[in-house]
């Protein structure tokens, strides 16, 4: 059962994808709208595949990696529809919804073996920290999106070579500002997992700078570049391209340091 | 008699086909357009017009009974009615029927045959036509079936296609421009730097997108206080207009100064104060007066007057093309429009090609029953059951086949063969 909602949902995320390209492209309101059900049928799979999954270990999807990359699609498109709701930016869609189903098909060649993890207090500190973290992760791929299309819109506004994407892409100040507000709820949020995790890492009475380098350092650039970007965006002024592109490299850090995280 | 062929015509001139001092001489004045309507509609040969009178064009739409002889009675008309000899002009006129009529009007609505491509002015010029024809009674079904459908086709158009998507105008590029930039305009604020004529153009352009905030600076502080006035904005002197810069999201430029004068770092030190807050700057000055290095510098956005001028030559371009996309929805609709049309043609032949037929029935009935006086009137009242469902029987299907045929491309080859088989016209 949970196979079938699984699939049902990575198949909707293709179709939405390929939805979305098109509404780019070719500016048909009827495909936007239908990668829009698309993109609604595929979360609802997901919430059942999700559900089915909690039933059986009895917690949230957050031990295994499979869960891990499921959750983060999941809350993803959760993002993304609440960024929908608020901006109207419809070509947003183009941007993160191919995201999310890469996300979701790296997950369908990860064990789907439960890892169950009896009720404690390690395993609330595990909760929050997984949870926390991913919530980030989830606002930062927003953030990865807008920037993209901030890139895109800005590079034609300065050269001056105003394509068929300058007409359907929303002004950079819109572009800028969502940036800004995923950032602003995403960092809080990616720090507080990553302060729950330390106290996780202790609970699993590991010292605290029991520093696994390779698993750990990416995670501290990652922080250092969001907080760059969220600290730059309130005292400097940071804004703009290169807030976009500081939102863009941070994601690229992001997927490196999960790569390396699972090794 | 009705007649069976499409007999739609068009007859007009326009800014293709016609110089300006001929235009002006042919068009109608609302105020006499009216008689005019009424005029042509008193003649035998017209059943409906619409007189379509803009700076650009002069058209009048008719139906007709004959083709050519509604051309040539519209020319004359045309001709009489401005006093002027018929053949000095012929030359200019151009004239459509039927399904070229159609397609013709179709373009026209949706801008396909405006000077700028896509304008929206012509639809409402072709709605106000439509609307004192119709007031006095001048169109019938036809010609309201077909302008209420060009009224479809050209919102389907503008909906469809990017057609009119993209400003034409230096000011319309501008403010795309500025809300690119800035999406919400009315938060933010423009500066004139320079009094020239297009600086307040576009200026005004902006305040009607919801900009409120305007500063006007000039060296004549004189100019920049009275066009603060119109502009209701707020003059400043020509020094102090530097150290405000930082103030204005837009500043638009037009002196002339025969150097730049605003140099990279006073931009880059406005930057600076408003926080990294991006700032368009639009230099319609020649000689220019910015900077082009300044377009270096990171949220700021410099158009000079030739960069405008080739957005709005891409965009003229752009709007070309999707002119091939309307083109193919036009087809559509003139086909789509010629099927109802035709069906109109249909339906009386088909209502006298059965009278014929019952006509001949109740003659020949008739004939035969009087030699059998001996039947009862019941069996007389079979007899004519009988025949009536032969007839209707051998009409069915060539009644179902016409109306299905008519709807075709050669449709009207069928009507006329009925016609000339169950000899209606004569």
């Amino acid at each position: 059962m949970d196979k079938i909602s699984f699939n049902l949902s990575l198949f909707s995320y293709l179709v939405a994808s390929v939805g979305y390209f098109i509404y780019l492209a070719y500016r048909r309101p009827l495909v936007s709208t239908c990668a829009g059900w698309a993109v609604a049928f595929g979360l609802f799979c997901q919430t059942v595949t999700i559900g089915i999954r909690s039933s059986q270990t009895g917690h949230g999807p957050y031990t295994t990696s499979f869960e891990v990359a499921l959750f983060l699609a999941w809350l993803m498109v959760v993002v993304y529809f609440l960024t929908e709701w608020k901006y109207k930016i419809k070509d947003l869609g183009a941007f993160v919804i191919p995201l999310v189903f890469i996300v979701l098909l790296f997950s369908a060649f990860l064990s789907k073996e439960t890892v169950l993890v009896p009720e404690s207090e390690v395993r609330f500190w595990l909760t929050m920290h997984r949870t926390l973290s991913i919530m980030g992760y989830a606002a930062f791929s927003i953030a990865f999106a807008a920037g993209i299309m901030y890139l895109i819109q800005e590079h034609q506004v300065k050269t001056k070579k105003l394509g068929i994407m300058y007409f359907r892409m929303p002004s950079l100040e819109v572009l800028d500002d969502l940036n800004f507000k995923v950032i602003m709820i995403g960092f809080p949020l990616f720090t507080l997992g990553f302060m729950t995790g330390s106290i996780w890492n202790i609970q699993m009475e590991q010292p605290f700078f029991s520093w696994d380098l390779m698993r750990t350092l990416p995670l501290v650039i990652v922080w250092l570049i969001y907080g760059l970007v969220f600290f730059g965006r309130m005292i400097t002024g940071l804004r703009g391209k290169k807030a976009a592109q500081g939102a863009i490299l941070g994601f690229i850090t992001v997927v490196g340091a999960y790569f390396l995280h699972i090794i | 008699m009705i007649s069976t062929e499409p007999n739609l015509v068009l007859v007009g001139v326009n800014h293709k086909s016609t110089p300006v001092e001929i235009r002006e001489k042919l068009a109608f004045n609302q105020v006499k357009l009216e008689a005019s309507l009424e005029h042509l509609v008193s003649c035998p040969e017209i059943a409906e017009n619409i007189i379509l009178s803009t700076c650009n064009r002069v058209e009048i739409y008719a139906r007709v009974d004959n083709t050519d002889q509604g051309i040539q009675l519209l020319k004359d008309f045309i001709c009489d009615y401005h006093s002027l000899a018929r053949g000095s002009l012929d030359q200019y006129f151009y004239s459509y029927c039927d399904n070229q009529a159609i397609e013709h009007l179709f373009r026209v609505s949706a801008s396909l045959d405006s000077m700028i491509l896509g304008e929206a002015q012509i639809l409402g010029q072709v709605k106000d036509a439509y609307s004192t024809a119709r007031a006095i009674s001048s169109t019938g079904l036809v010609l309201n079936q077909l302008f209420e459908k060009a009224f479809n086709v050209a919102k389907k158009v503008r909906e469809e296609t990017g057609i009119s998507e993209r400003g034409v105008s230096i000011s319309s590029a501008a403010v795309e421009l500025a809300k690119k930039i800035f999406e919400d305009l009315e938060n933010h604020s423009v500066m004139l730097v320079g009094t020239g004529e297009m600086a307040e153009l576009a200026a005004k352009h902006l305040i009607s997108y919801g900009i409120k905030t305007v500063y006007v600076a000039s060296r004549t502080y004189e100019r920049a206080i009275s066009l603060a006035q119109t502009l209701n904005g707020c003059a400043l002197d020509f020094v102090a207009f530097k150290e405000e810069l930082h103030r204005a999201d837009i500043v638009i430029t037009s002196t002339a100064a025969p150097t730049f004068i605003i140099h990279k770092e006073m931009i880059e030190q406005a930057i600076h104060k408003r926080k990294n807050k991006p700032m368009f700057l639009i230099d319609i000055a020649v000689p220019r007066d910015i900077a082009p290095e300044v377009n270096d510098l990171e949220n700021v956005y410099l158009y000079d007057i030739d960069d405008l001028q080739n957005v709005v030559n891409a965009n003229m371009e752009e709007r070309q093309k999707e002119a091939e996309n309307a083109m193919e929805i036009i087809k559509e609709e003139v086909t789509k429009f010629n099927n109802w049309f035709s069906t109109l043609d249909a339906v009386p032949t088909i209502v006298e090609m059965r009278n014929r037929a019952e006509d001949m029935r109740k003659i020949e009935v008739d004939k035969t029953l009087k030699n059998l006086s001996h039947l009862s009137e019941s069996d007389q009242n079979a007899i004519h059951q009988l025949t009536q469902s032969m007839i209707n029987k051998i009409l069915h299907k060539p009644t179902i086949n016409l109306k299905k045929k008519t709807q075709s491309k050669d449709g009207h080859v069928y009507l006329k063969a009925i016609r000339h088989l169950f000899h209606l016209d004569d």
